[in-house]
């Protein structure tokens, strides 16, 4: 029989840190909700984290963890869970932690699909530092080090994750528990890397970043939810879709200009072809809507199987069994 | 024993063989060594080659040597050769200033082509006469044309034909040291097994060069080397590289814990993941990573996930571990940081050898992080330090640098093939249900050697979070209070420094009753015994001590110095060690011997040193 768990396995008794009103809390809960429902026991899963407010999020759950060094939780992940593919290894990281110092882990982990789930905590900030821009904020960003405006093009998560060839890209908000459960638990279930990225706001030094996506006012109208197997469908009254227009999307009302129903795209993430979901991840809330749910989720072989599975080919080829063993049988020796 | 009076015995030979680095002189070197370990002598090899891995040919910068003691009593692969195989004027040039005085050289003579000599920049047309050398120690052997006479039926082109000429070399050399040519054929039949018309090509050369000096030079001497009685057991010839490898497995086997490694390519370390990498047939899991900085944090990760975790590189890759190095030390993780000293700083000499990493080592990190360092003395001697490190990193919960280097990673000497009995059980301290049930918490310690319990992930209610921010000594939970954290800084210094309870003591050899003593540290060890050795039989009384263990110093270290009215540390750095000694010594002046080439010490530059420091203290 296999145990049910509860979001109270998976937290501890320490008290959240974070400012009050910050995203992390609620994503947090979320993880807690999420874990439970993915129902792999609390000894046999990890969360690893690198430095940033949102790093500190191992800390404050009753499971294996290691809060590490800035931009490595990547690198430790990949150690950990290639050393003991048994456990369940969840990486945190901040945009800055994960793309501008941890860039070369982060990509690297992708290439390899080692098997660990990365929640990208994006607020497009640096908050523990008091408010520096970041490899994800936009262009013209005014911070303490960009008085002036940034003078750099943001990276987009997703593109970095496409351009890896990665196989699971998911979106969600500090504010959609419902989706960011869901694709929190989509990812746990995926092998290979997963990246999750949430979209969350810092209500200290970047207040309201991603509000024309959560206000209440605004969200339906610039945010679409894609369920695989589901046409693309979005707006407050659901009238409004997406279709191919030449090699990209375009924002449709049903019912207007002759678009039925039938013309609205539906969505594959099982895809092997890309082309379509990086389109989708690309789709950033302005001309057309930006996509949360889990755009792309596809199979492929994982770093730490491929491992454990060539060690254990080798192994019963050689069929050494220890180490004068294999000396004796493979090298050059005589007797004194 | 031999009846023929032209075979004379000796108790050592040190050849050197030299030649473009493309010429295969390594692998000549290598087959003689092998063969002579075979034949019971002792072997001392330096494999000395540039870091360009084909530089022009013919030039001078693209001179790579070999260089290999055998015999009896061998601890170096000496200061100068008896022999000198150039095959090359640019490899005679830049080579003879290894040859003793008097010693025998060996040369390619069609090699002697103008453009050759253009090429070494020579300025005359009589390189022999250019040198100084004498026309009698030279004996100049047209191996090009013997080689083309040779191979003239073998149906191989002229480039291949050309690559067997070091066979000749081989060959001659062999017959002129009296080694078994059939050995040397069986070595050469093992590694061209999937090629046998090059190895049929080969062997004709090895044995046209054996002829050739047997008929041409019979009235030459010849040389038995002696060999020696050593214990006994079945026996192989390794490198240091190789013996660092093995040595983790090793610790690996005895631990119970399963090998990983996190490593980036790197010379003069990259052997060792080559090794490992091959050794996914004992179970081991080597990973290359993205860069130095994943190779030390995948390492970490295993650590924490119960592996015995190790991390090889050299001095630079080390500095790009140094924080990584910093949160093993603040999470309190066994790991193995293997560092193969190269020249420095910056890119350095990397196929060179010295001993400048030893600060990094010791100080290389942010805050008060003190590890423990250890450091290899031969080629041998690293598979024991590899386990040595291996084993107080995991008893001792902590990170543990192990020093070696260039030269005693690619020299290599005969090595007895240890038995599972003859080291020691490794024995991690894991968290138990007793205390668990006691209320355990992460740094919880063991109050006699200040090593907290090892709790691996999967262990029932044993979950816990460590990382890099201080920690309270009693809840475990983050901690910026003041008095803590020094509680800490100093509880972790003191867990190192009981690592001293339990490693050997201090040895000292030679003549104990000296007034003066020679100390060194790492893989000068055969270079210092030897210099000692010489300066007893010459009259000069000297005690002789090599460190092994760094931080913390064996307990009696200090104590058995002070006993010494000179204490002279010889060491390939401007003075690391002797620095460190002297802070733990104050008021005692500590003699020095440096020297900073890239190079090994020759004996002499040791024995006249310590003559020098005599001379000025008396």
């Amino acid at each position: 029989m296999t145990t049910q768990y509860t979001a109270a396995n998976f937290k501890n008794e320490q008290a959240a840190r974070w400012c009050p009103g910050c995203g992390d809390h609620a994503i947090l809960n979320i993880l807690h909700k999420a874990m439970a429902e993915v129902g792999v026991d609390p000894k046999d899963t990890a969360v690893i984290s690198g430095i940033g407010c949102s790093s500190r999020l191992p800390y404050y759950m009753n499971t294996y963890g290691m809060h590490t060094i800035h931009g490595r939780a990547a690198a430790i992940a990949t150690g950990l869970k290639t050393a003991r593919p048994d456990l369940t290894v969840w990486q945190v990281s901040g945009d800055g932690d994960g793309l501008a110092i941890g860039g070369n882990h982060f990509i690297h982990a992708l290439r390899r699909n080692i098997d660990i789930n990365i929640l990208l905590f994006n607020n497009k900030i640096y908050g523990l530092t008091k408010g520096q821009y970041s490899p994800t904020s936009d262009r013209g960003f005014v911070s303490k080090s960009s008085p002036y405006g940034t003078t750099e093009d943001p990276f987009i998560p997703a593109e970095l994750v496409f351009g890896c060839r990665g196989k699971f890209f998911a979106r969600g908000f500090d504010v959609t528990l419902d989706v960011t459960r869901e694709i929190m638990v989509a990812a746990a279930k995926h092998k290979g890397t997963a990246v999750v990225e949430i979209l969350q706001n810092c209500v200290i030094f970047n207040q309201g970043i991603h509000s024309l996506f959560t206000d209440k006012e605004t969200r339906d109208e610039h945010v679409i939810h894609l369920v695989h197997d589901e046409k693309m469908i979005f707006g407050k009254d659901k009238n409004k879709g997406l279709v191919q227009n030449g090699f990209s999307l375009k924002a449709v009302t049903i019912g207007e200009n002759g678009i039925t129903m039938d013309d609205i795209l539906v969505h594959d993430a099982h895809c092997q072809d890309d082309t379509l979901q990086r389109e989708l991840a690309l789709m950033d809330g302005q001309s057309l809507p930006i996509a949360t749910g889990v755009i792309r989720d596809v199979e492929g072989s994982t770093y730490e199987a491929d491992v454990e599975k060539q060690v254990e080919e080798v192994r019963s080829k050689k069929g050494f069994s220890n180490l004068r063993d294999m000396i004796l049988k493979t090298h050059e020796t005589w007797t004194v | 024993m031999s009846e023929n009076p032209k075979i004379k015995t000796i108790d050592k030979v040190v050849i050197r063989f030299s030649g473009d680095s493309g010429d295969g002189m390594q692998l000549v070197g290598n087959i003689f060594s092998d063969v002579s370990a075979g034949e019971g002598n002792m072997i001392s090899t330096f494999p000395d080659y540039p870091a360009e891995i084909r530089a022009p040919q013919g030039s001078l910068s693209g001179v790579s040597g070999f260089q290999v003691s055998v015999g009896k009593e061998v601890y170096t692969p000496g200061d100068q050769a008896d022999v000198l195989v150039a095959m090359n004027p640019a490899a005679l040039k830049t080579n003879l200033q290894y040859l003793k005085p008097g010693g025998i050289i060996i040369c390619d003579a069609d090699s002697f082509t103008d453009a050759n000599l253009k090429k070494a920049l020579y300025t005359t047309d009589d390189p022999i006469q250019e040198l100084g050398i004498d026309p009698d120690r030279i004996l100049l052997v047209p191996m090009t044309t013997l080689l083309k006479h040779t191979l003239a039926d073998s149906g191989l082109d002229n480039k291949s034909i050309m690559k067997c000429k070091n066979m000749l070399a081989l060959g001659l050399i062999c017959w002129l040291f009296d080694r078994p040519v059939d050995k040397v054929l069986a070595k050469l039949k093992a590694k061209f097994a999937k090629k046998p018309a090059i190895y049929e090509a080969n062997e004709k050369v090895v044995i046209a060069g054996w002829d050739y000096g047997h008929n041409t030079h019979a009235g030459m001497s010849t040389y038995r080397i002696e060999s020696e009685t050593a214990k006994a057991g079945i026996y192989t010839d390794i490198n240091g590289n190789t013996a660092t490898a093995w040595g983790l497995i090793m610790a690996s086997e005895k631990s119970h814990r399963p090998l990983f490694l996190g490593s980036y390519p790197i010379t003069p370390a990259t052997d060792i993941l080559h090794e490992l990498a091959k050794r996914k047939d004992l179970g081991v899991k080597a990973c290359q990573m993205e860069d130095e900085i994943a190779g030390v944090c995948s390492a970490i990760g295993a650590s924490y996930g119960g592996h015995l975790a190790v991390t090889t590189t050299s001095g630079p890759g080390l500095a790009l571990k140094s924080e990584g190095i910093g949160l093993a030390v603040m999470a309190e993780l066994p790991l193995v940081i293997v560092d193969v000293q190269r020249g420095g700083p910056s890119t350095g000499l990397p196929t060179k050898t010295e001993q400048t990493d030893l600060m990094q080592a010791l100080y290389g990190r942010n805050g008060e992080s003190p590890i423990c360092v250890v450091a290899a003395t031969s080629p041998t001697n690293c598979f024991d330090m590899a386990f040595e490190a291996a084993r107080i990193a995991i008893e001792h919960m902590t990170p543990v640098i192990l020093l070696t280097d260039a030269f005693i990673a690619n020299g290599s000497s005969a090595w007895r093939v240890p038995e599972e009995k003859d080291y020691p059980e490794i024995k991690p301290h894991f968290v138990t249900s007793d205390m668990l049930q006691q209320g355990w918490k992460p740094f919880h310690r063991d109050e006699d050697t200040k090593v907290r319990y090892w709790a691996i992930p999967g262990t029932q209610n044993a979950m816990h979070r460590v990382g890099g921010l201080e920690k309270d000594y009693n809840t475990s939970v983050i901690s910026t209070d003041g008095p803590n954290h020094e509680l800490m800084v100093k509880t972790r210094r003191e867990k190192v420094a009981r690592i001293a309870n339990d490693i050997p003591l201090l040895e000292v050899q030679g003549d104990l009753n000296a007034d003066t003593i020679l100390v060194g540290w790492g893989g000068t060890y055969g270079h210092i015994l030897s210099a000692a050795a010489e300066l007893n039989s010459e009259g000069t009384p000297i005690a002789v001590a090599q460190f092994r263990y760094i931080n913390p110093l064996p307990k009696n270290a200090l104590e058995t110095l002070k006993k010494y009215k000179n204490i002279i540390v010889a060491e390939l750095n401007t003075g690391m060690f002797a620095d460190y000694l002297q802070m733990h010594l104050p008021g005692k002046e500590i003699l020095r011997i440096n020297k900073i080439e890239g190079q090994p010490f020759m004996v002499k530059e040791i024995t006249d040193g310590v003559q020098k420091h005599l001379c000025q203290e008396q």
